[in-house]
């Protein structure tokens, strides 16, 4: 003390010193580690993600030529289209049905993986992981030539037997179910991974703990394996939910939304609307349509996700 | 400071030297004295075609001191409107942009009016049609220059054994290379029962009922051809008409002879079905001929382009034209002028019509009659009436004459095509034409 009561400008040192550590400090800091490592991405995602969502959303405020703003005019359109309706339906169907389809073919395919020997292991894996890590527009095309109206492959295969032809893109229901097969086929490898993760994770103990209390097959899936997967279930459906709502290239690709529009997803509706049809503000209208419906289903979601955590 | 002084003679010297580089400056001109031009083309299916816009426009930037910056953007995937799209909303871009059918009206308030132009080359090159005229002009201002790149006729290429052999109707003399048609008889009646015998004989007619563009510009010229329009020129609703009534029952007929698979066909299902042999008869550019002429030579000349059969009120035939636009934040927009007229001399237009192979088709009616109509083949002269040379059909396109803004939709939505196929799958003819009603007021939005 006494040495710092001789010293000159004392306070402005002592000012300058408490800043220089309070910066070091702040930098030793993990968390402020961790925003710098991650700012490039922040950046990233705000240009290419929260831009273009506020400006999606501001389009979806004008009118067609886009000089005059609307408010909420395209959606009290679109709300007495038919058609839009339609699209809101095959949505659906398409999403839910597809995520729960991955989920349950997920989910019985980890289980297979997770009982093959260790040493075989990554080969199945590595091959069931295959039509995740192709790129849908490149796959999907293959589809289409195997579902072509005048030379599939299934068709021919299937005259083989006497069956057939199936007008797999040209009829509403089928092409439904082929969209819809598509999209399991390309996301189901997704959950398959998760799952075999989350059930690599379910400690042995619990199972012979069953085991000794006599449960059998089922029981031991149902009191202890599922249970114990519940968060990554709940995160990985919510995951798919979002992006096959969202899906886009399969639909493009194999059916463009025909027959007669059955298979118009939002995406597929809105490209067809807002830049075929030149009416960018509906179609940008179109596609937030689902924007408040996902989120809730998100906080619900994740609400439970992090409760359980606390739980824990 | 020491100050240098100026001697007479350096003074003299130095005047002399800054006068004659005052005096000869403006006769120093830069390699691109006249700026720069940077230009959208789309990008050609036919390989070597896009060569010869380069070289055109190479030439003329070479003469006019321009540094020019061409892209290719291929209609793949909607590229190239997506591109527009884009421009048009950063209102930045490409000075000049090739858009195609119903882009120049979607961005009419953005494009220079390029009337100065248009009138001196309607004059050199004779009129244009009225589909260009419907698609290329707003309110007396055109908003693009049509261009010859890409423009197509959808009309029929038959095949001249299996329209002989089973529909008995020799194409070749209905439509000879190098003289007038001779097909009064080329009427639905005929092309139905001819639709008939070739499904009959396990050769159907490849007509698509999807929701792509081929599929909706037949519909569109046979709807036409019945004077049956969805919605008329001045916006009114005409759905509800005998003419809408009646085309739909005559596609009823027809689909009844088309393979069962055709409500899922896209642009390319009619080329496959042509090339691989199995149907007598698609509409479509030579391009499903140019296919077949390096895959399946025996296909290939054995096909005849030729017109479309006549409906009770006239032949009209699907036109798909290109059209040259000048945005209007374009920078350089007299240099872009001057391109567009370089692009439009006959020469020019007769050199990319060639490298296409005959698939590009002017607009102007002086130019329907190019040597390489005539020569291409096998078999020799089957594109001769592919550009209509004698008029005898009405270039239209699909959806026409409802104001463009409203066509577009109709078109791109394939309401023409959903209704036949919603009555063809057995709804009620009323339910239809209410469904079809409902779809068009929703069209009108402005």
């Amino acid at each position: 003390m006494v040495d710092v009561a001789f010293q000159q400008n004392r306070v402005q040192a002592t000012k300058a010193a408490r800043r220089r550590n309070g910066l070091h400090k702040a930098l030793k800091r993990k968390s402020t580690v961790a925003f710098l490592m991650t700012l490039p991405l922040i950046l990233l995602i705000a240009v290419l993600v929260v831009y273009p969502a506020f400006y999606s959303l501001h389009l979806a405020t004008l009118n067609k030529s886009m000089t005059k703003f609307v408010g909420l005019g395209n959606f009290e359109f679109l709300f007495k289209r038919d058609t839009f309706w339609l699209v809101v339906k095959q949505s659906c169907i398409f999403a839910i049905s597809a995520v729960i389809f991955k989920a349950l073919i997920g989910f019985i395919v980890a289980h297979f993986v997770h009982n093959v020997p260790a040493n075989k292991q990554r080969r199945w894996r590595g091959m069931l992981l295959v039509p995740w890590v192709i790129p849908p527009a490149m796959s999907t095309l293959a589809w289409l030539w195997l579902f072509d109206p005048s030379y599939s492959a299934f068709n021919y295969t299937l005259a083989l037997f006497g069956i057939g032809p199936i007008p797999w893109t040209g009829d509403a229901n089928w092409a439904r179910f082929s969209v819809i097969l598509v999209n399991v086929w390309y996301g189901a490898p997704f959950f398959m991974i998760m799952y075999l993760a989350a059930l690599k994770s379910v400690p042995e103990q619990l199972y012979e703990a069953a085991a000794i209390d006599g449960a059998n097959w089922w029981q031991r899936i149902w009191y202890v394996t599922l249970p114990m997967m519940r968060n990554i279930i709940a995160i990985t459906t919510l995951f798919s939910l979002i992006v096959t709502f969202a899906n886009f290239d399969i639909v493009r690709i194999l059916t463009a939304g025909g027959p007669l529009d059955h298979t118009h997803i939002f995406a597929t509706w809105a490209f067809r609307v807002g830049i075929e049809g030149s009416d960018i503000p509906l179609g940008a209208s179109v596609s937030l349509f689902m924007v408040p419906i996902l989120a809730v289903a998100a906080i619900f979601i994740l609400r439970d996700v992090s409760k359980r955590g606390n739980e824990a | 400071m020491s100050r240098k002084k100026l001697s007479r003679r350096e003074f003299v010297a130095a005047t002399a030297l800054s006068s004659a580089a005052l005096i000869t400056a403006p006769y120093i001109r830069g390699a691109y004295a006249a700026g720069k031009l940077s230009i959208a083309f789309w990008d050609h299916w036919v390989p070597g075609a896009n060569k010869a816009s380069t070289e055109i426009v190479n030439e003329w930037a070479e003469k006019e001191k321009v540094e020019v910056t061409i892209d290719y953007i291929p209609s793949q995937g909607n590229k190239n409107i997506l591109t527009i799209a884009a421009e048009a909303q950063a209102k930045s871009g490409h000075d000049i942009f090739q858009m195609p059918t119903w882009w120049p009206h979607a961005n009419a308030e953005l494009l220079e009016p390029v009337n100065d132009i248009m009138e001196p080359l309607i004059k050199q090159n004779g009129n244009v049609n009225g589909t260009v005229t419907y698609l290329g002009q707003a309110n007396g201002k055109w908003l693009g220059v049509p261009a010859s790149v890409g423009s197509q006729i959808k009309g029929p290429c038959s095949r001249i054994d299996l329209m002989k052999k089973h529909a008995g109707i020799d194409v070749q003399e209905m439509y000879p290379a190098g003289s007038p048609p001779k097909a009064d008889n080329w009427t639905f009646d005929t092309f139905l029962k001819a639709a008939e015998a070739c499904h009959k004989a396990g050769v159907p007619f490849g007509i698509g009922l999807g929701e792509t563009s081929d599929n909706v510009d037949t519909a569109g010229a046979i709807f036409q051809s019945f004077g049956a329009h969805l919605v008329d020129a001045k916006g009114n609703l005409t759905v509800k008409t005998d003419a809408v009534r009646q085309s739909l029952e005559f596609y009823k007929k027809l689909l009844a002879f088309l393979p069962p698979d055709v409500p899922s066909w896209d642009d390319a299902s009619n080329n496959k079905w042509l090339v691989s042999g199995r149907g007598a008869l698609i509409m479509n550019p030579p391009s499903a001929w140019a296919v077949a002429k390096r895959d399946a030579p025996q296909v290939a000349e054995q096909c005849w382009t030729h017109g479309f059969p006549a409906g009770p009120k006239g032949r009209f035939a699907p036109y798909l034209p290109f059209f040259w636009s000048i945005w209007s934040f374009s920078k350089n927009k007299e240099a872009a002028k001057s391109l567009l007229v370089q692009l439009s001399k006959p020469d020019s237009i007769e050199k990319m019509v060639v490298a296409s192979g005959g698939y590009d088709l002017p607009a102007y009616e002086k130019l329907t009659t190019l040597k390489v109509w005539q020569e291409e083949g096998p078999p020799k002269g089957t594109l001769y009436h592919y550009p209509n040379p004698y008029n005898h059909q009405t270039l239209s396109i699909a959806a026409s004459p409802a104001p463009p803004k409203i066509a577009q939709q109709i078109y791109f939505q394939a309401t023409l095509t959903k209704m036949c196929l919603r009555y063809y799958q057995g709804e009620s003819m009323e339910k239809t034409l209410a469904w079809a009603e409902g779809e068009c007021e929703g069209f009108m939005r402005s």
